[in-house]
């Protein structure tokens, strides 16, 4: 095991793949010269050259639709988007397209490529740069959605996501960078799309959670176990397609969930996956599913207002509190 | 199109009803506000009121069966009508208390037993307006599999749902399903044998409450008791003016009622009660006494007792016991307590300790007058005293409130002039 940044362990994925595909490449905003705005390409240009690691205009819409063509015409290509928020200026390609060109064209043409960038909020950013847009990506059929937590999943899951003949979104975020974690270095180190992994067990409630989610889900854990309540925390590390049976195993045993989401509350993941429980696992069910996500409000910029607007650990156990009737 | 009559809710607490007294018979003709029967419920026997016109076409239950809320209890309808459907159907509804050649119908007639199971799930509560039982789906399938009857378990979650841990710890068997016999109506005319044969009393819907309630409250409660020894004096040398001067008789017990009710609003504390997170301080001083009756207990509730006079109180203390021994209080008039005062003194008992009558955090045990020898002024002469004995939870109340309490009342009692304050 090596111990890696976050930045790295993406870096490591996506060299491993370039250096076993030439068809995959790199394209974005300050991708090649400056080595990413959060230096997840460094070096790559040093090593694969102007013609694999190619730097952008400010343009989303332009750029993400080059990928696209490149993709429907054979290659494998990796846009990197400074952030999905600026993203939403390439959705036309990404949904209308990407998304779609299979299926229109009855399977004769695949679109191999992978969406990736920072998403949700980073901190007071205000509301433009703080939106959690897995849940959205994750309506469309066609799109593979993908927003991990650790070094190890970011590795794992993004060469699984290279090497995926579909469009893939592959969601990091800023905060998560410079995190450090151990990475397996097994070679070729693949984790599969759609599989969720357990990463604390506990008997007392399942808790839900992705992303930045899962660090608040983890400093929840630990402060309801010095009470005496064991949290069992599910990364699903894929949005779509979910792991379903992992947390349905884990709720027939804990009879309690609750779901920690960086969305808004109307139609996010957490809202799906309260669904997909009660029709799942009704019997098992001591209590109604909470969820603990950002309110239906945009970001605020206060640092007052942003503290009491972001989901935080205390939420988390409030909702488990509820769940397990400890009020 | 015949109509069901099911059995009514006639109280708050109600889980089952039994059949007292029919007062129609099948073939019977009937009108609309016709009272067809008479129906023990857990706190009074009360009227069971036709809301439709018709012949009564069946009664299921015989004088003395118990029936779970909303049971089928008759039908009416045109004469001749074809009503074997309705019958049919309610298997599922039929009592779950009752006796067990009755289950054995039940499921026989029912093509599929665990569905109308759980049909009677859904009409035997006593948690919500509509009679559905609120309980976690989890709850609910423990309940299945464990042989639970879910209206025995009371619910510890929110709005008093069901949930995992109530049926983790509930100790019983499903609701006293185990101890009727066939044929139960026997049981309760055997009153007068003069031997002392042995024999089974059935349970009825009194005692089941009065069972269930205080064994949970003296298991649940951390009970503890403080005496104290009040010079009665005064209090007879007062009651005798004020019985001279007045046309109502004044009681010892109307004093005490008096002085208690005053004593709790100099101390909130013993006029409470728990609920878990918070300690509910009634603002409100409503006193519940309690009067013997044939079958058990009663306890009506003086209302408001702090604000009425010694009169008033005498005359509704009264008035109440009377109902209660004709087991015709209203369950509002039982309701609401935030204390209870149980006396024995009557009976020349000298002193008991008294079981706490939920939801209140105390309740005071009052014994005889007695003539006892006292020490006056270095002197021994003859002395009135009287001993009460206060149960405190001591959840809520501790040692040194409940003595605090205790001394207002044996000073009230004392001086009653200064219950005029």
């Amino acid at each position: 095991m090596a111990e890696l940044q976050f930045r790295e362990a993406i870096k490591h994925a996506i060299d491993e793949e370039m250096g076993r595909d030439e068809r995959v490449f790199v394209m974005g905003e300050e991708v090649a010269e400056y080595n990413g705005a959060y230096k997840v390409t460094e070096g790559l240009l040093d090593k694969y050259g102007y013609r694999r690691v190619i730097d952008t205009p400010i343009s989303e819409l332009g750029f993400a639709g080059i990928g696209v063509g490149a993709a429907m015409n054979g290659l494998r290509p990796i846009i990197e988007f400074m952030t999905f928020n600026f993203a939403v200026l390439a959705t036309d390609q990404i949904i209308n397209h990407a998304t779609k060109v299979k299926y229109m064209t009855g399977g004769q043409i695949s679109c191999p490529i992978v969406f990736r960038g920072p998403n949700a909020s980073a901190g007071q950013l205000g509301a433009t740069h703080s939106v959690s847009y897995d849940s959205m990506y994750a309506h469309f059929p066609g799109l593979k959605v993908i927003y991990v937590s650790e070094p190890d999943d970011a590795k794992g899951l993004m060469k699984s996501a290279i090497r995926d003949d579909n469009p893939v979104i592959f969601m990091e975020s800023e905060q998560m960078y410079g995190m450090k974690g151990e990475v397996s270095d097994e070679e070729d180190y693949i984790i599969p799309i759609g599989k969720g992994k357990i990463k604390r067990e506990g008997d007392d409630v399942t808790l839900v959670a992705h992303g930045k989610m899962y660090h608040v889900a983890v400093q929840a854990a630990k402060q309801l176990a010095k009470d005496g309540i064991e949290c069992e925390i599910i990364d699903p590390r894929t949005v779509k397609p979910l792991d379903l049976p992992l947390i349905i195993e884990s709720i027939k045993k804990t009879n309690r969930c609750v779901v920690v989401d960086e969305a808004h509350p109307f139609g996010g993941l957490a809202s799906e996956i309260g669904f997909l429980i009660q029709r799942e696992a009704f019997d098992y069910l001591d209590a109604p599913v909470q969820r603990v996500c950002l309110p239906d409000v945009n970001a605020p910029f206060a640092k007052n207002l942003f503290d009491i607007w972001f989901p935080s650990p205390k939420q988390v156990i409030d909702a488990v509190n509820q769940v397990t009737y400890r009020n | 199109m015949a109509i069901k009559i099911e059995m009514p809710k006639l109280s708050d607490t109600m889980e089952e009803g039994v059949i007292a007294k029919w007062n129609v018979k099948e073939g019977d003709k009937i009108e609309a506000g016709d009272i067809i029967a008479e129906v023990e419920t857990d706190k009074a026997t009360m009227d069971v009121e036709a809301f439709d016109a018709g012949v009564l076409l069946k009664i299921i239950p015989a004088e003395g069966d118990a029936v779970p809320l909303g049971g089928l209890i008759a039908v009416i309808g045109e004469e001749g009508e074809d009503i074997s459907d309705i019958l049919a159907n309610a298997g599922g509804d039929s009592p779950s208390s009752s006796s067990e050649t009755e289950k054995e119908t039940a499921t026989e007639e029912a093509e599929e037993p665990s569905e109308e199971e759980a049909k009677t799930e859904n009409s035997s509560s006593s948690t919500s307006d509509n009679g559905r039982i609120k309980a976690s789906p989890l709850a609910k399938k423990m309940a299945e599999d464990k042989g639970i009857d879910l209206s025995s378990v009371s619910g510890s979650g929110p709005e008093g749902r069901i949930v995992k841990k109530d049926i983790e710890s509930f100790k019983g068997t499903s609701s006293g399903g185990g101890l009727s016999k066939p044929g139960g109506t026997a049981a309760t005319s055997g009153a007068s044998f003069p031997s002392l044969e042995s024999k089974e009393v059935k349970v009825s819907q009194m005692r089941k409450v009065i069972a269930r309630r205080l064994s949970e409250s003296k298991f649940t409660n951390p009970h503890f008791y403080e005496t104290v020894d009040i010079d009665m004096k005064a209090a007879m040398a007062a009651r005798s003016a004020m019985n001279e001067a007045n046309e109502v008789r004044i009681s010892f017990n109307d004093i005490v009622v008096k002085a208690c009710a005053v004593a709790l609003t100099r101390h909130q504390a013993i006029n409470s009660s728990w609920h878990d997170d918070i300690i509910k301080e009634h603002g409100d001083v409503h006193i519940a006494v309690a009067v013997a009756i044939d079958e058990g207990l009663m306890t009506p509730v003086i209302t408001h007792a702090d604000k009425k006079g010694l009169s008033k109180i005498s005359a509704e203390t009264r008035e109440l016991a009377e109902l209660a021994r004709d087991r015709k209080l209203a369950p509002e008039q039982m309701e609401g307590s935030t204390f209870t005062i149980s006396n024995l003194g009557m009976f020349g008992i000298e002193e008991f300790t008294a079981i706490i009558n939920p939801p209140n955090a105390c309740i005071l045990a009052v014994g005889a007058i007695r003539d006892v020898p006292v020490v006056e002024n270095g002197a021994v002469v003859p002395g009135k005293r009287m001993k009460i004995t206060l149960s405190s939870d001591h959840r809520i109340v501790d040692g040194a409130k409940a003595a605090q309490f205790l001394n207002t009342v044996k000073n009230l009692l004392e001086n009653p002039l200064s219950m005029l304050l």
